[in-house]
């Protein structure tokens, strides 16, 4: 049900609860594993715009996360008999396992359009037959917290920091080949804002030695672990309400090159003095334009946010900032870029998982950058983003 | 990048007839290119020999050649239109080949034009299959490993490597000849030596069979500035080894996990960009082993496809207008999705429903061919269904095929062990019914593993149509309240009504009156490219059970018109070609058009022909609730051939006003006794005839009017179990295995007149006034079902007063039957008699040649009556007699059907049409057999082995050959008739008898043309067939009539008069 009192009946699957959550609705065909693992989804209640779910099952390898953390999953159908090879369980099982309350069978094309015409809102599922009462769950709904103003960030984040060394999946005879890890290895922290681990995987991949640490670890803890870079992962929830974070951030940014996804552009964006706002109902799926406006080129990205940097925040903050990268459908900021200091950052997900490996070359321009900053260059984010468009075969 | 400016005249090749494998698909994206390229301002030169295509409309390019597909042809049209550049890429094969032709003549750097969309050598490298293979490797990904064998030994090293099984492929035969799958060693090498004999140059390919391996399809775009999105992932439902034409295919890929997807993504985009393929589409396959996910490279098409049209109507996203965009400069960023309005093409579509393609096959037309699927595509149309979950698009699907299933109705099988052994061959080879068999051995109770070991076919398909079939159980066996209880979730999962009926043992109208009661309907959401992220601006719709609806319709004057369905043979591209001229007139004329069709190939299921679009099965309930929906103020019926037709009767009887003729006066037309009633009134003659209505009636209707005679169920398209029979014996077993007579179903039985003329006559009436569109004189007598003769307009040999007769006979009947709109009539013209065999109130399938023949579109006039409009405001009074000849020819599958013979008779087998245009009928029929791929030798051989009674009316175009420097070669009682009046044959033996045969001298590729007619029955067939496929296989031009025998002879002499020449049809004209 949503805030607006709009029901929808279905099946319940899944763990059987009282869920309330921001409804969001992502429109990726494939990948429902990655969707329901992702950390940035805490506090959301995801509806499939595609319609089978559950056809490939689950399997351990595919998990962004070491749980869910979405409070809810809607679909239109939830199908408990895969067929994958590498499937391990059945999609209802990994949920209820996951303890996340799901719903089938309603009209999630309805649910979608009324999210997409009236924005974002609160709602709340119910997969438990004794809360059932329209009033009561409206209520419920009603007297959720919405996303805005919420730290989500601490409730997702690591307890203590931790070494990554798992490379990207080997995946399938046939396939293109790898490229191989170039030398020599950097050292990385990365911040965990709600990292999901394939973005670990591509920095593993890229000859990174990856320390992920807490969202609120210190800049002095970061110095004293003597990286070569630093990363700002994504992570759920409204950028401008984590706490703590952004003087550390601020700091480091001007002592190390540093990269951002998602909820760590933001919060670049917001440590450099800028501005973020919501986003009408978001962009969440698979099949996002994002042009690079250094090449002209598009690539077509994962996507999953609500929230977006103010295009003029930045500029009226006096920080010599680009926009390196916009969604063509509406034209957001979706890529900054320092014109003095090594700091590029991206809205949307070069890791995909799921969606298209297009964006993948900002995890090579990151290494570029980090290895000409520690051979004593004076390279900035957006000198390295010019000259890469036209080299890195990238968007 | 913006739009070329060094570019001004661009000719577009479209993809010629319509033959398997090629079908009107190539319509759609030739139409939607030639559009897109005259938004933008280019001037359009366009070839296409087809005129059943909207593509050749006047009005679609500035210039149009239905001229023959030859390099000289283009040649000719390049030196007269100079084009800048030849975009290649949305003509199927038949452009590709024929650009790759021109380039490599020289023709396209003498006039220095520029292949735009894929460069030759792109083109070349995605068509070898050594170049492709060399770039695939070179990008590191994999294709079946195979080599080349000279013998057996080299075969066996080879196998070695490539692993069994082994797929063997003979070098150099056509239609897959020789080619074969070995399991084991033991096989393996019989079967090579076998293929070795069979190829001509006594080569073989062997190759890792993927067979079982699962097969998906990735529809790829790239712009100039190499910016790449996949439009839509197909999976097939029939595993690797089926053609992916004859595949029930699935959208979007349903049994991967997002990193198998994306590592597909990753290699089809790597594969593009290899291959150069510069801007535009293509199609790229993909086996994938089911058990540790290993993927493979298949093939690519770099152009558009089947496959992209169908993921063009599956997604909403127009590749073939892209793609036509992108080859003239733009990028993909710069063109809008029409569909949001706001957002760019830029971007991979998204689908919040799912698409079920299932082909649709006509093996009844061709009782000698296997209807095994293989690696050779052997169907003729397709219907695609769309439904929220693919339960129910899969069985939306099943009744869109139009085969008679509602759903998966129980097969007919043996009883005991026999059943069970057939079910479970139905089961494992795969073959049209399939589907059936599935559903069958789960209602027996068998597992999803054991038809999984049995069919290759993906579990999860299984699992689904397991659980259809646990509803249907459930759903038998329901109490009234359950049933009322579970309606809704059956409709949801795509159950017919009808399906429905037969499991509640009721009738279709009282599942429907039990639907309406309980609010069971149906809801329309759009399809928009998105998954509803941006609002959707076209109404494209389909139906499923849900709560919201989309359709929003409007309360402006509409019409809505009933679409063909799939194609079949007998029912093709001519009537979506009429339907899309309804909707243009209707447009123009101000109402609102409302398309319904299923068929994806189609004009009119692009979103940009009507102004609203329904995909939807064309049956009674489907279209019903449409009507109810939209409340048109008419439906058109008469153009979509058939199969709008058979609903026209029920839908008028549940009240929906059916515009122009009335359905009464179609059945005063079909019912054979209230049509004699109209003749008698007239006075009008036709052959004696009756109806019979069970074996023993057709025996004394016989008798009566004299053998031979044509025997034919009533209602039928396209000749279905039509023949002629030459006395009793062979009329009783007709009447024993073709047809099942009953009082419902008819037979009729015509007096045959053997040696007659065929004359069909397109008309139009609008109740007052009667316009003949075209008479046309087929060229193969009478006899020969009309959709496979040649025909000439004007008439050819015909005298004046037996045209003036035909003219008025056809006004009468339109008159007297109160026809609003079109009218096609068949007669027989029998020395100075002309009989009338049928009348059709309704479009025919020449509607579009004829229209094309006067310049006038015919179509859109009948549209424009049926909706109240009279002849005379229209400007359309007078008859037109074009001082040109037009000649239609017909173009047959043969070559797909191995073992099928290639004889005429009154069963139609031809799948598409070509038209030859010139001032002389001989010039304008070889242009037709050029076209037709059956081009006339201007010398050299002449096989000719004809029936004795044809001999004397053959003789004088012999002589005439014989005269112009051709050798004669003849069977012995044909040479012994040319040597009696002068001509010297050498003769050649028959099959079956001593000496060089015929098949032989074929064989040996010294015949240059085949004359060959032989008496209609079954040992003098039988006999004479290895002759014809051998013309057949070796691409030589025959002849299997007498009249086809003249008219060739006629064309010869006409091509030596003076060459062939080109000529648009604004030209023409103008």
């Amino acid at each position: 049900m949503l805030a607006d009192g709009t029901v929808y009946r279905g099946s319940a699957h899944g763990a059987t609860c009282v869920a309330t959550g921001e409804v969001c609705f992502n429109t990726s065909m494939t990948g429902y594993q990655e969707i329901v693992t992702d950390p940035s989804y805490a506090g959301q209640l995801v509806v499939m715009t595609y319609t089978q779910m559950g056809n490939v099952g689950a399997n351990p390898a595919d998990d962004e996360a070491a749980g869910a953390h979405l409070r809810g999953f809607i679909v239109k159908e939830l199908f408990d008999a895969p067929s994958n090879w590498r499937s391990n369980e059945s999609l209802p099982a990994f949920l209820a396992r996951q303890g996340v309350p799901a719903i089938s069978g309603i009209d999630t094309r309805a649910l979608v359009r009324r999210i997409r015409d009236g924005g974002f809102q609160q709602g709340v599922l119910s997969t438990d037959p004794d809360w059932q009462d329209e009033d009561a769950l409206r209520e419920r709904a009603a007297a959720a917290p919405a996303l805005d103003g919420r730290d989500l960030v601490s409730t997702v984040t690591c307890d203590a920091p931790y070494a990554w060394n798992e490379p990207e999946w080997e995946g399938v005879p046939g396939q293109l080949p790898r490229p191989q890890r170039p030398d020599p290895q950097l050292r990385l922290v990365a911040y965990d804002f709600g990292v999901k681990r394939n973005i670990l995987r591509l920095l593993v991949d890229q000859g990174f030695d990856v320390t992920v640490v807490p969202a609120t670890t210190s800049a002095e803890a970061v110095r004293a672990l003597e990286p070569d870079a630093v990363f700002l992962s994504n992570g759920p929830g409204d950028p401008e309400a984590v706490a703590g974070v952004r003087e550390h951030v601020g700091a480091l940014s001007r002592e190390y090159p540093m990269f951002g996804i998602c909820l760590g552009h933001q919060i670049l964006g917001l440590s450099l003095g800028g501005r973020t706002r919501k986003l009408k109902f978001g962009h969440h799926g698979g099949n996002q334009p994002g042009m690079d406006m250094a090449s002209g080129k598009v690539a077509i990205c994962a996507e999953n946010h609500g929230y977006a940097v103010e295009a003029d925040s930045l500029r009226e903050a006096g920080e010599p900032v680009a926009i390196t990268h916009v969604n063509l459908n509406d034209d957001t900021v979706e890529g900054i870029a320092h014109e003095e200091r090594p700091l590029f950052s991206v809205q949307y997900h070069p890791e995909a998982s799921p969606g298209p490996h297009d964006a993948r070359y900002f995890f090579g321009r990151f290494r570029e950058m980090a290895l000409r900053h520690k051979a004593g260059e004076r390279v900035s984010g957006a000198a390295i983003a010019g000259a890469s468009a036209t080299t890195d075969g990238g968007a | 990048m913006p739009k070329r400016s060094d570019l001004e005249t661009i000719l577009v090749i479209g993809a010629g007839p319509i033959v398997i494998g090629q079908a009107c698909e190539f319509d759609y994206s030739g139409s939607q290119a030639c559009k897109a390229l005259r938004e933008e301002g280019f001037r359009v030169v366009l070839l296409n020999s087809n005129p059943a295509t909207i593509m050749t409309d006047p009005e679609m390019a500035d210039r149009t050649y239905v001229e023959p597909m030859t390099v000289d042809a283009v040649e000719k049209i390049i030196a007269a239109e100079r084009p800048d550049a030849l975009l290649p890429t949305i003509g199927g094969q038949t452009a590709l080949n024929l650009a790759i032709d021109l380039s490599e003549a020289g023709v396209l750097a003498k006039y220095d034009v520029e292949l735009i969309g894929a460069g030759l050598e792109s083109i070349l490298k995605a068509e070898d299959r050594e170049l492709f293979r060399e770039a695939i490797e070179k990008i590191g990904l994999a294709v079946p490993a195979s080599g080349v064998a000279r013998s057996v030994e080299d075969a066996l090293a080879i196998v070695e490597r490539t692993g069994l099984p082994a797929i063997i492929r003979p070098s150099f035969t056509m239609g897959g000849a020789g080619g074969s799958v070995a399991y084991t060693r033991e096989e393996f090498e019989p079967l090579v030596a076998w293929a070795l004999q069979q190829s001509p140059k006594q080569q073989c390919l062997i190759e890792q069979s993927v067979l079982g391996w699962k097969e998906y399809e990735l529809e790829v775009m790239r712009d100039a500035a190499d910016n790449v999105v996949i439009i839509c992932s197909i999976e097939n439902f029939d595993a690797m080894g089926v053609h992916t034409g004859d595949s029930i295919t699935v959208a979007p890929a349903q049994t991967l996990t997002d990193r198998e997807y994306q590592e597909m993504r990753n290699a089809a985009v790597a594969i593009i960009r290899e291959i150069g393929v510069d801007t535009g589409g293509s199609n790229i396959q993909f086996g994938v082993r089911p058990d540790d996910g290993a993927i493979i490279v298949i093939e690519m098409n770099p152009r558009v496809s089947r496959s992209s049209a169908l993921a063009s109507k599956a997604t909403g996203f127009p590749i073939a207008k892209i793609a036509a965009k992108l080859a003239v400069g733009f990028t993909l960023d710069e063109i809008r999705n029409d569909i949001t309005r706001e957002t760019p093409a830029s971007f991979e579509p998204t689908i919040d429903y799912v698409v079920t393609k299932i082909p649709r096959f006509t093996f009844e037309k061709f009782p000698q061919a296997d209807d095994l699927l293989t690696t050779q595509m052997k169907s003729v149309g397709e219907a695609m269904a769309i439904g929220r979950t693919f339960k129910e698009s899969f069985q939306k699907a099943l009744r869109s095929l139009e085969i008679g299933h509602a759903g998966f109705e129980p097969p007919e099988l043996p009883a005991g062990e026999e059943g069970e052994e057939a079910l479970w061959r139905l089961v494992e080879e795969p073959r049209p019914s399939r589907p059936w068999a599935l559903a069958e051995a789960f209602r027996r109770g068998h597992g999803v593993d054991e038809l999984y070991r049995r069919s290759a076919i993906d579990p999860w398909f299984l699992r689904n149509l397991q659980e259809i079939v646990e509803m249907e159980a459930a759903l038998a066996s329901a109490d009234e309240a359950e049933r009322r209880a579970w309606l809704r979730p059956a409709k949801q999962a795509g159950f017919s009504d009808r399906r429905l009926a037969d499991l509640f043992g009721t009738s279709e109208g009282e599942v429907r009156a039990l639907r309406h009661e309980l609010g069971v309907r149906p809801v329309y959401k759009r399809v928009d490219t998105c998954g509803a992220e941006f609002e959707a601006h076209t109404p494209y719709l389909y139906s499923t059970y849900e709560d919201e609806c989309e359709a929003e319709p409007t309360d402006r004057r509409k019409i809505m018109i009933l679409g063909g369905g799939p194609n079949r043979i007998g029912q093709g591209i001519e009537f979506d070609y009429c339907c899309c001229h309804a909707v243009f007139a209707l447009r123009d004329a101000g109402f609102e058009t409302i398309m319904v069709n299923c068929n994806p190939e189609t004009v009119s299921t692009d979103y940009d022909t009507s102004d609203r679009l329904y995909f939807e099965p064309l049956t009674f309930e489907d279209v019903l609730e449409i009507v109810d929906r939209e409340k048109p103020e008419g439906v058109i019926v008469q153009f979509g051939g058939q199969t709008p037709l058979r609903l026209a009767v029920a839908l008028e009887a549940a009240g929906v006003p059916i515009l122009g003729t009335p359905p009464d006066a179609i059945d005063r037309a079909e019912d054979r006794e209230r049509f004699d009633l109209v003749l008698e009134k007239l006075g009008i003659d036709r052959p004696p005839s009756g109806i019979a209505r069970s074996p023993e009636e057709a025996a004394a209707v016989a008798e009566r009017v004299g053998y031979p005679v044509l025997v034919r169920p009533s209602y039928v398209l396209g000749g279905r179990a039509m023949e002629i029979v030459a006395d009793e014996e062979s009329l009783a077993h007709y009447m024993r295995f073709a047809v099942k007579a009953s009082p419902e179903h008819p037979v009729l039985v015509d007096r045959f007149l053997a040696d007659a003329t065929e004359v069909d006559v397109d008309a139009i009436s609008d109740g007052k006034r009667v316009v003949i569109g075209g008479v046309m004189e087929h060229i193969e007598e009478a006899g020969v079902h009309s959709g496979d003769s040649a025909c000439s307009i004007p008439p050819y040999s015909l005298s004046r007063g037996v045209i003036d007769e035909i003219l008025d006979a056809t006004r009468k009947l339109a008159l007297e039957l109160g026809v609003r709109g079109l009218m096609n009539v068949q007669y027989a013209v029998k020395g100075d008699s002309v009989y009338v065999l049928e009348v059709n109130p309704r479009a025919s399938r020449t509607v579009p040649f004829v229209s094309k023949a006067i310049g006038r579109p015919l179509a859109k006039l009948a549209a424009r009556v049926m909706a109240g409009a009279d002849l005379a405001e229209l400007g359309f009074t007078e008859e037109i007699w074009p001082r040109h000849f037009s000649v239609k020819e017909a173009v047959f599958p043969f070559v797909k059907f191995p073992g099928v013979d290639t004889v005429l008779g009154p069963e139609m087998k031809s799948t598409g049409e070509v038209m030859g245009i010139d001032s002389d009928f001989g010039r304008a029929y070889a242009k037709a057999q050029i076209e037709a791929g059956n081009a006339l030798p201007e010398r050299g051989r002449v096989l000719v082995s004809l029936r004795p009674s044809d001999r004397p009316r053959a003789l004088e175009a012999l002589r005439q050959l014989a005269e112009a420097g051709f050798e004669m070669l003849a069977t012995e009682g044909t040479a012994g008739d040319l040597a009696d009046i002068g001509i010297t044959a050498s003769v050649v033996a028959k099959v079956g008898q001593d000496g060089v045969d015929t098949v032989s001298r074929i064989e040996s590729g010294d015949v240059d043309l085949v004359f060959n007619t032989v008496q209609p029955d079954p040992q003098a067939l039988a006999d004479s067939a290895s002759m014809r496929r051998a013309a057949l296989t070796r691409g030589i031009p025959y002849f299997t009539t007498l009249a086809g025998l003249r008219a060739a002879a006629g064309a010869v002499r006409a091509m030596r008069v003076q060459s062939i020449g080109v000529r648009s049809l604004q030209e023409v004209h103008g």
